[in-house]
């Protein structure tokens, strides 16, 4: 059976994208046929993160409105088998998203993929609706920081109203909490939330916590996905995350800050 | 450890004021209290509300529309709703 899974926060910049181009990636390193679709129609981004932008031809809006047929806009990674994107399009507007072709075109990759990941854009406009709409689980991209937090809890309210699986009565989505950009050492001082705030507010079960890391940035400079960056903490918290979200139990890691001895020391400074 | 957080210890700063963290736990709690009831399928009732107190009071005195006034203030653990009318100095006159 497919799984259909939203990626999405209300607040912009908290790491919606680079979640999504992680996980699925992170699913597809698992074995799990996955595809990850942008729904951040005029703001495509996906393809960028995921480095396939200049191998982009037909996007999500043909195939929803133009005739063209979906295998000849889904792009195939290079780099990881079974690893798919659906990037969206830059110059149409989010009105080229209806009901019935999302949900035609999302019918379609069930037949065929494992996972389908939304990439959903910020916001709680029609793109934002139209990802989260048919969607099993929901993954709320978190940053520990009261804005943030705020907007996610309108979101999960959102998802639980305003989804198919809502709108029908069935069983409510599966909702996740991934922690993005954690300070390890700012929430040592008092300076930022804790994980154990954030879930004592949202009420949901974690997916993961990933610590703030310098590599993110480097990998989406890169245009690769940061689980392909094995050694960095973030790509470790991601995979954590994806063998949770497989249903293995995998005890959290990074969420206290590693001890400041000397030995600890010289190893960051050979490293 | 930071020379000025290495002061800061001996001050007791650190202890005494509570952390900024802690402050965006209780901020956001008290927000979301407020907003959860309002986000979370319940309509707005309070235009509702305004209408209906409004023609109540109308069929015993006439009053202007636009001298009725709805507040309401809300902390953690309750709302206050606060309806303030203006009368037309005229209007009790009869009644007392």
């Amino acid at each position: 059976m497919s799984h259909v899974i939203v990626v999405t926060s209300g607040k912009g910049g908290v790491g919606k994208t680079t979640s999504a181009a992680a996980i699925g990636a992170g699913l597809a390193l698992k074995g799990k046929k996955t595809c990850v679709i942008d729904f951040d129609v005029g703001l495509r981004n996906l393809d960028l993160v995921m480095g396939v932008e200049r191998r982009v031809v037909f996007d999500f809006i043909n195939v929803i409105n133009d005739g063209i047929r979906l295998h000849q806009a889904l792009i195939k990674d290079k780099r990881i088998e079974g690893l798919y994107i659906l990037p969206t399009s830059q110059t149409r507007d989010k009105d080229a998203l209806t009901r019935e072709g999302v949900e035609r075109v999302i019918e379609e990759l069930k037949q065929e993929f494992d996972y389908i990941i939304c990439d959903s854009p910020a916001g709680i406009e029609k793109g934002a609706y139209m990802a989260l709409y048919f969607a099993d689980e929901a993954i709320v991209v978190t940053n520990p920081e009261v804005s943030s937090v705020r907007d996610s809890d309108r979101i999960l309210g959102i998802l639980n109203s305003k989804s198919r699986r809502a709108e029908r009565g069935e069983p409510p989505m599966k909702q996740h909490l991934l922690l993005t950009r954690y300070d390890l050492e700012r929430v040592a001082k008092g300076e930022m939330l804790k994980l154990d705030d954030v879930v004592e507010i949202l009420a949901i079960p974690v997916l993961g916590v990933i610590p703030e890391d310098d590599a993110v940035l480097q990998c989406s400079n890169n245009g690769m996905p940061v689980v392909l960056e094995p050694k960095c903490m973030a790509a470790q918290a991601y995979m954590d995350a994806v063998r949770r979200l497989l249903g293995e139990t995998v005890e959290l890691r990074f969420i206290t800050p590693p001890k400041k001895s000397f030995v600890n020391w010289l190893l960051r400074r050979s490293a | 450890m930071r020379l000025k957080d290495f002061f800061e210890l001996f001050r007791g700063t650190t202890a005494r004021q509570p952390s900024s963290a802690a402050r965006a736990k209780e901020r956001l709690q008290v927000i979301l209290a407020v907003e959860r009831p309002l986000t979370r399928g319940q309509p707005d009732f309070l235009p509702l509300l305004q209408r209906e107190i409004l023609e109540v009071i109308r069929k015993y005195v006439p009053i202007d529309e636009k001298k009725i006034k709805i507040e309401v203030e809300r902390e953690a653990d309750m709302s206050l709703l606060a309806v303030s009318i203006e009368l037309p100095h005229t209007a009790l006159s009869r009644a007392l």
